[in-house]
């Protein structure tokens, strides 16, 4: 069968004219050459939760990795609004919230509290404000009193919390995780579907986790060879099963 | 993210890169050693060098001005050469006053800077090449080949392969400051130099530390699929009639080069 490109879907999700997240064909290649991203569009509303799958070398962290400018190339996007230029740069950073896939690669601090306090003490924040904002954003990830420890000495699910702490300390209004879920045991994964459950912001996740997809995002977004090759309702694309196949996707 | 920049390989087919790597490591020694000995201000033998640089650019399909576009980098090296330019030998051409001391350029000293400018440039030049058209471990393996001593081999092997690995990890860490690297309207951003200045420094230990501990796994999985301290390569490394032709060649050319700068 042949490859569906942008096949039309009924979204049956609240339209907005992505008030929070505004891409427009945006275009990405490597230095090496590679191109990573050929005119990817995509629209996040408030409060909207939604998951990023496809396989590796979709284009998913490349995509992730534009929207708080670590990597800028031409196409447009806007967070609430502003474009991402130099003078926007440290507020987007301020709002958009990203966690790498690999937690060694967000913590760069001896201790975890230096690392949970980076953002907000770059913000320019009081000291009391950012002894809150760390005790409040460990006690959202369940590590609470892991302050003194060292980072790079943890376990990796306690990592990937303290990862996601690091950015949650900067009161993010969206929060993007590169496969929050990969490599954590059964009990670790369940607690942070719960956490990402309640937290109420904006999400975009990316993931090779269905099961996860289908419990917690109303909204999946499928890309493949640096587009996207469908975005709509969860419930609908996961009984697709030969777009899911397609793209190599699991059927749950 | 990778980072290549230290990767000069470039693949291409050419003559040059089908060379036995010990026939280039050799003419690139001997190369080096003819600019090094020629003498202060033989124009015309260097302009032969750089001829023959210029055949060489040529022959490995890498454009005529490859190598000449990379080999800025040995510009901080001048700095070295600049005190020649006031050697006391010779006469002296004009006379700056610094208050503190008094330069006096002489011509003598000028032929001299110039000389070395052009010699380490056409130097580098060839090394540039050298590392342009041979793969490392070919590189690696013809020096073992040359009977260098087995320790300076491994050094240099390890020395490359964890120049990668420090640098991926830099790049990690600076990436993930700059990702939280945040303001907030109205607010002074990036917090107390004192601070930002911790940071930094924990960032460098943290640096060490984790290619420390990396080199030490990378290190177990050469040794997991048998490394014994060689690097090894598929390429055949047989002298052919074509690789002697080409030895004896180049080595009759940098003979000429040292006829033209000798015999003035």
């Amino acid at each position: 069968m042949p490859v569906k490109h942008q096949p039309v879907y009924e979204i049956t999700i609240p339209e907005c004219d992505g008030d929070v997240l505004q891409i427009q064909d945006l275009h990405f290649a490597y230095p090496d050459g590679h191109v990573a991203l050929q005119g990817v569009s995509l629209n996040l509303c408030e409060g909207e939760k939604v998951a990023l799958v496809g396989p590796n070398g979709a284009g998913k962290s490349t995509l992730m990795l534009h929207l708080n400018g670590i990597l800028r190339e031409d196409g447009d996007i806007f967070i609430g609004g502003m474009s991402i230029d130099e003078q926007n740069l440290p507020i987007i950073r301020a709002m958009v919230g990203l966690v790498f896939q690999n937690p060694d690669d967000q913590l760069f601090s001896p201790t975890v509290f230096d690392d949970v306090a980076f953002g907000p003490l770059h913000m320019g924040l009081p000291e009391d404000e950012v002894h809150i904002r760390v005790e409040e954003a460990l006690a959202a990830v369940q590590m609470n009193g892991f302050g003194e420890r060292l980072s790079h000495h943890l376990s990796m699910g306690q990592k990937k919390r303290i990862a996601i702490a690091t950015v949650l300390a900067m009161r993010p209004q969206i929060l993007v995780l590169d496969e929050p879920s990969a490599g954590l045991d059964p009990r670790t994964r369940r607690a942070l579907i719960n956490f990402l459950d309640e937290l109420p912001i904006t999400m975009l996740i990316s993931t090779h986790d269905i099961r996860m997809v289908k419990e917690l995002f109303p909204r999946m977004i499928i890309m493949d060879e640096g587009i996207i090759v469908a975005d709509g309702s969860t419930v609908e694309l996961l009984n697709d099963a030969a777009l899911l196949q397609d793209h190599g996707l699991e059927i749950p | 993210m990778h980072i290549n920049a230290f990767d000069r390989f470039h693949f291409h087919d050419s003559f040059i890169h089908r060379l036995d790597p010990r026939i280039k490591v050799v003419v690139t020694v001997a190369f080096i050693l003819s600019n090094a000995i020629l003498p202060d201000g033989s124009w015309l033998a260097f302009a032969t060098a750089w001829l023959g640089l210029l055949v060489v650019n040529d022959l490995s399909n890498l454009g005529l001005g490859y190598s000449f576009k990379r080999s800025y980098i040995i510009l901080p090296f001048i700095l070295v050469a600049i005190t020649a330019i006031f050697s006391p030998l010779g006469n002296p051409l004009a006379e700056w006053d610094l208050g503190f001391v008094t330069l006096i350029p002489t011509d003598f000293g000028l032929v001299r800077f110039f000389s070395v400018l052009t010699r380490s440039w056409l130097s580098v030049q060839m090394a540039i090449l050298l590392v342009a058209t041979t793969q490392f471990p070919d590189l690696i393996h013809a020096f073992e080949h040359l009977r260098l001593p087995r320790v300076l081999t491994t050094i240099i092997a390890f020395l490359y392969r964890y120049l990668f690995v420090l640098t991926n990890e830099a790049l990690r860490l600076l990436r993930a400051r700059e990702a939280r690297s945040a303001g907030l309207p109205g607010q002074k951003r990036g917090g107390k130099l004192i601070w930002r200045t911790k940071v930094t420094g924990s960032m460098a230990g943290q640096l060490f530390l984790r290619s420390y501990e990396r080199s030490d796994r990378i290190y177990n999985a050469m040794l997991a699929r048998g490394y014994t301290g060689h690097l090894r390569t598929l390429n055949p490394h047989k002298m052919t009639r074509a690789d002697w032709l080409v030895l004896i060649l180049s080595l009759f050319v940098i003979l000429f080069i040292q006829f033209v700068g000798w015999v003035r």
